[in-house]
């Protein structure tokens, strides 16, 4: 048992015009005090959904079963009511593009507080302190309390967001794209700033992002997604010097590198329809190894060596590898 | 880069202020109006078949020098040729039959394209705009062998589309569809593949590629993406504060950067190979305020090899030596040459 344990996860949508999504198909995680994971897939492919689903933030057309157990106990079991009290407090969250994460029209002080006062932390002068604790930690004024969210820089702004999701202290922190829409100098810093707080404060990170060279970066080991399901998982030196999964392979290779002497490719064709039932390996379409049991058959994620896994026919086929 | 051919566009010391507006406290008391510097300053050539990133942070000035290009805004001084005619202050009315030859491809397609216009529609509509195919057949061919050249085949299965039907990249490859309707000799692209999923930007910009070698046309790309930048530019212009600080064939600059800003800058650009790590020199803050201009470099204020002469002298673009096309604008960085930031390191 780790300290955080996805068991199975799946999640579906209602969709409006009937019919559901398919959306997250059997996810295993296991995060450990200090680990630091990336969670890495492209658009749909269900990252962000895993990790609302673990928050307890998934909106109401979503049906989720599985368990997501923290020491050992579902916190999903009892939906919100269970989930509310970890929320903040055990598991937290920098959003994607934090100016969209602050109310516009308080100030950031008040906005850092609100956890606090909400899960009862901590309440008045103590809030106080504490916010300037928090600001200081992230590398911030304390004076920015008194600021509104457009006053600040986008680096500002993510870093009051980390500052917001440290709040309670918790023990697992996720941070959805938290340098997307930074400058690469900016980016620098905030990545710096997050390395050293998980380091500090012994926190476990989940990195979820598209971005393969920001979590070459920042996380020891990932968990490639595609089309709802686990890829592979790997340590990222694994993942980069011998992947196991040809979507693995040709997601480095489609990632330009600076100093990269190999043309840059790309992945023909699109990700797989999630609100219809597939057979076979969900890559298959668009894998230049496919053969017949990849389009009759869903590849189970199988251990290929200590902590490396990987949903590919390729593996379980002599002689050949992705 | 065959520097006998004329150049496409041309540029001399373009400069875009902004006004800022002034506070009613200061206007009382009588303080100047200022202006943001927002270019100050650059020039370049760009010849056809060639393809420029323009690269630097947010606020470098290198979207605003496109905006300028394009006669988006009015730029406040410095000459912009296109082919040779100089189009800095030509009236909107004289510029209208240019524009056809200067075209401007989006971040976000999503945003540039009428959502309530079919693929068809999106590409035949500059074609009525300027009158090119004055037969309703004439035109259908065009979109698509226009939508053929975007890799959108069969045209047949595409042209009917609507954007919400399409994925990122190929609503990315329309809007391209839709700018090379006109043939323009240079096309603008601000951050043309930003938007879209890692797995489908190499084959846009490969699409980039090819057209540009294609069609004798020049493609200016705005980015902030260094790796983008090296791997399909033939130049690289780097920006700070409404500057070219430095500039050189990508890989050149890549490799051996001069200028204390560029090695910063790619000091901290991430590497795929987790054994890799440069050894990063974040430099901390962020690019000064562009209404306070300093005297001497600009970049002195957070600059790591910054002297006293740094703040007195406002240096030029120098060429580099023993490095051909390659241009600097740092009095150290012949001393600094060695200086091993950004350089790589394997573990």
């Amino acid at each position: 048992m780790s300290m955080l344990d996805v068991v199975d996860l799946e999640v579906w949508f209602d969709l409006p015009g009937g019919g559901e999504l398919h959306a997250v198909q059997g996810v295993d995680l296991a995060v450990e005090r200090g680990d630091r994971l990336g969670l890495v897939g492209e658009s749909g492919c269900g990252k962000t959904t895993v990790m609302m689903a673990m928050m307890g933030l998934l909106p109401s057309n979503a049906t989720v079963s599985g368990q997501v157990l923290l020491d050992g106990v579902d916190i999903l079991a009892h939906g919100e009511r269970s989930v509310r009290s970890h929320r903040w407090v055990d598991l937290a969250m920098v959003f994607q593009g934090a100016m969209n994460a602050f109310n516009p029209v308080q100030r950031i002080g008040r906005q850092i507080r609100e956890p606090m006062e909400l899960h009862r932390t901590a309440s008045g002068a103590a809030a106080r302190r504490r916010t300037n604790e928090l600001l200081e930690m992230v590398g911030m004024p304390v004076s920015a309390a008194d600021r509104y969210p457009h006053e600040l820089s986008g680096g500002m702004r993510q870093r009051a967001a980390l500052a917001m999701a440290l709040a309670c202290e918790p023990r697992v922190l996720f941070a959805d794209e938290p340098t997307t829409a930074l400058d690469v100098m900016v980016q620098a810093q905030i990545l710096q700033q997050l390395g050293q707080l998980v380091d500090e404060l012994g926190l476990a990170l989940v990195l979820v992002t598209h971005d393969l060279p920001v979590v070459a970066a920042v996380c020891d080991r990932a968990t490639v997604m595609y089309a709802g399901r686990i890829a592979e998982q790997a340590t990222m030196d694994a993942l980069f010097h011998d992947p196991r999964h040809p979507y693995t392979r040709l997601l480095f290779a489609s990632t330009p590198d600076l100093y990269g002497e190999e043309p840059v490719v790309s992945i023909p064709g699109s990700p797989p329809r999630l609100d219809r039932p597939l057979t076979g390996c969900p890559f298959a379409a668009r894998c230049p190894h496919a053969f017949d049991p990849c389009r009759e058959q869903q590849p189970a994620l199988a251990t290929l060596a200590a902590g490396h896994l990987a949903a590919c026919h390729l593996n379980t086929r002599a002689g050949v590898t992705a | 880069m065959n520097s006998t051919e004329p150049a496409i566009l041309e540029v001399r010391d373009l400069v875009t202020h902004y006004p800022v507006r002034r506070s009613l406290a200061d206007a009382v008391r009588g303080r100047p109006r200022r202006s943001a510097h927002a270019v100050d300053g650059i020039s370049f050539d760009l010849r056809a078949g060639e393809l420029l990133a323009l690269v630097g942070e947010s606020g470098c000035g290198k979207t605003t020098t496109a905006q300028s290009l394009l006669r988006m805004v009015e730029p406040t001084s410095g000459t912009i040729r296109l082919d040779g005619r100089d189009i800095t202050h030509l009236s909107q009315r004289r510029l209208r039959p240019l524009r056809r030859t200067m075209q401007l491809v989006y971040q976000d397609p999503y945003e540039s394209l009428d959502p309530r216009f079919r693929a068809r529609q999106t590409v035949a509509e500059p074609m009525l705009v300027h009158g090119i195919g004055s037969r309703r057949a004439d035109r259908r061919g065009l979109v698509d062998e226009l939508l053929e050249r975007v890799g959108l085949t069969p045209p047949e299965l595409y042209a009917d589309r609507y954007p919400h039907e399409m994925s990122g990249g190929q609503r990315q490859r329309l809007a391209i569809a839709a700018s090379l309707v006109l043939s323009p000799r240079l096309l603008v692209t601000d951050e043309p593949v930003s938007m879209l999923d890692v797995s489908v930007r190499a084959g846009v910009l490969e699409l980039l590629d090819g057209l540009r070698r294609e069609s004798a046309m020049a493609v200016l790309m705005i980015t902030h993406d260094l790796s983008t930048a090296a791997h399909f530019a033939d130049e690289i212009a780097v920006m700070y504060f409404g500057r070219i600080v430095e500039r050189g064939p990508a890989r050149e600059l890549v490799r051996n950067p001069r200028h204390p800003y560029t090695k910063a800058l790619l000091s901290v650009v991430p590497a795929r190979d987790p054994r890799r790590r440069a050894v990063p020199r974040i430099l901390q803050g962020e690019a000064p305020d562009p209404a306070n201009v300093p005297t001497g470099c600009r970049f002195a204020s957070r600059c790591p090899s910054v002297t006293d002469a740094c703040r007195l002298v406002d240096p030029a673009l120098d060429d580099v030596s023993g490095s051909p096309g390659h241009e600097v604008a740092c009095i150290r960085s012949e001393e600094l040459a060695s200086d091993s930031a950004g350089k790589v390191v394997t573990t």
